[in-house]
């Protein structure tokens, strides 16, 4: 690993002036992509500004019609918490299979999704619920943040303070992970919120993205049988060792009608 | 950068790099190389301590970023010459067959028992997910995480 400049501030103020002042700098939480990424050199950066101790970030508060999750908060914490399990288990669930136990003891929900890695689990849900996603200076809907391979929203120096998920009247996330890494080859998050049926997919583009054409069907008539011919173009899918273009395509499907049902069968809601 | 801990219950300053990982910082610096280190990918699992109390894989994480925490390796867990339970488990189970993956085994297994109020086979698999074994077939690994958990209960238990 290349050396670097460390920083711990110990206010957000501090952490955005350090950002911005610095040459290449990169905030640091739970470090599960950032660090890997420096060990291959894939990043260099001048300066590391840890944020992973900044009071304030961390924290999950529930209200009658949101959860509100701090950026730095922890994916155990997030699978762990009766308050999220009680009203969005789904997010419970899908915080409890990303990668393994020390992932999630380190991992932040922050960093993962501005990341937008494109195999994530948290930007399905990001999406699928429709999300507000609040920083330092302004709130970004879920559905303007992902704009591609590892490109969101963001401005060079924008930090993610929280996110507040919307409370859904049902969802489910299913995801068919790469048995090596865990990492989804496709996920598929569905959601009945008040603003209407969401089916929001990763794993399968470049960056997480809504199943619309599933969406319509849904609307219409919810269960794993509307979806039937449904699908999403294999063109422009993610395509690679793991697997192709077509079978990211198929997956999406089944995938999808298997969230469905486990929302139908009151599985998860 | 100058750092203090606390490592294995004893206060630690030293003067370390910034890019230094915490895995090298254990082994290369203080000489405690029983925290292996398999893949340094993250993947494996071999290097998992505890900081804080929760594992966390030490190759994966900067030590500057420990400072102030509270670090705890596979060499603190005996008591002189009293194993820690689930050091014993491993041993009786034969949980290990060249060793190299035990000490984070050990590290991971004991988080596993102490978060775990019921444990079933299952929910040591799955817990597994981060550590890797090329030896055993995990089955004795398996046992000797349940045979832990138990041990474990019952000191508590007992104290």
């Amino acid at each position: 690993m290349k050396d670097f400049v460390y920083h711990r501030p110990s206010s957000l103020d501090e952490a955005t002036g350090l950002l911005a002042g610095a040459e290449d700098a990169k905030l640091l939480a739970g470090g599960m992509t950032l660090l890997p990424t420096m060990k291959q050199r894939l990043a260099m950066p001048s300066d590391i500004i840890d944020i992973s101790g900044l009071s304030g970030l961390s924290g999950i508060t529930v209200t009658a019609d949101s959860v509100e999750i701090g950026a730095a908060t922890k994916h155990a914490a997030v699978a762990s918490s009766a308050e999220v399990q009680a009203v969005i288990p789904a997010l419970a669930k899908l915080a409890g299979g990303i990668g393994d136990p020390q992932v999630r003891n380190r991992g932040t929900m922050g960093g993962s999704v501005a990341n937008s890695d494109p195999a994530a689990d948290y930007p399905a849900a990001v999406l699928g619920l429709g999300a507000t996603i609040v920083t330092d200076r302004r709130s970004i809907d879920a559905d303007s943040f992902f704009t591609g391979l590892f490109e969101t929203a963001l401005e060079e120096d924008e930090i993610i303070t929280k996110i507040v998920f919307p409370i859904p009247e049902a969802a489910a996330y299913v995801k068919f992970p790469s048995p090596a890494s865990r990492y989804a080859l496709v996920g598929v998050f569905v959601a009945k919120t008040k603003g209407g049926l969401r089916v929001a997919v990763t794993g399968a583009g470049p960056c997480a993205f809504r199943a619309t054409d599933f969406e319509t069907a849904l609307a219409k008539e919810f269960s794993p049988t509307a979806l039937a011919g449904v699908t999403v173009p294999a063109d422009g899918l993610n395509a690679d060792i793991h697997a192709d273009a077509e079978y990211r395509a198929h997956l999406v499907g089944v995938t999808a009608r298997r969230a469905v049902a486990e929302i139908a069968n009151g599985g998860a809601a | 950068m100058q750092i203090a801990l606390t490592l294995n219950g004893k206060e630690v300053s030293a003067e370390v790099r910034p890019s230094l990982l915490l895995s090298e910082f254990l082994r290369e610096q203080l000489g405690l190389t029983g925290t292996h280190v398999g893949c340094d990918t993250s993947q494996c699992g071999a290097c998992v301590v505890h900081v804080d109390g929760v594992s966390m894989k030490s190759c994966t994480m900067l030590a500057v970023s420990a400072a102030g925490t509270a670090v705890t390796t596979i060499e603190g867990l005996a008591q002189g010459d009293v194993l820690h339970p689930m050091q014993q488990a491993f041993h009786e189970c034969h949980g290990l067959q060249c060793g190299f993956c035990t000490p984070g085994m050990v590290m991971s297994a004991i988080e596993f028992a102490e978060t775990t109020p019921e444990p079933t086979e299952e929910k040591a698999r799955a817990w597994l997910e981060g550590n890797i074994c090329r030896c055993t077939g995990y089955q004795n690994i398996i046992d000797s995480m349940l045979a832990g958990a138990a041990k474990m209960k019952s000191t508590q238990a007992g104290a």
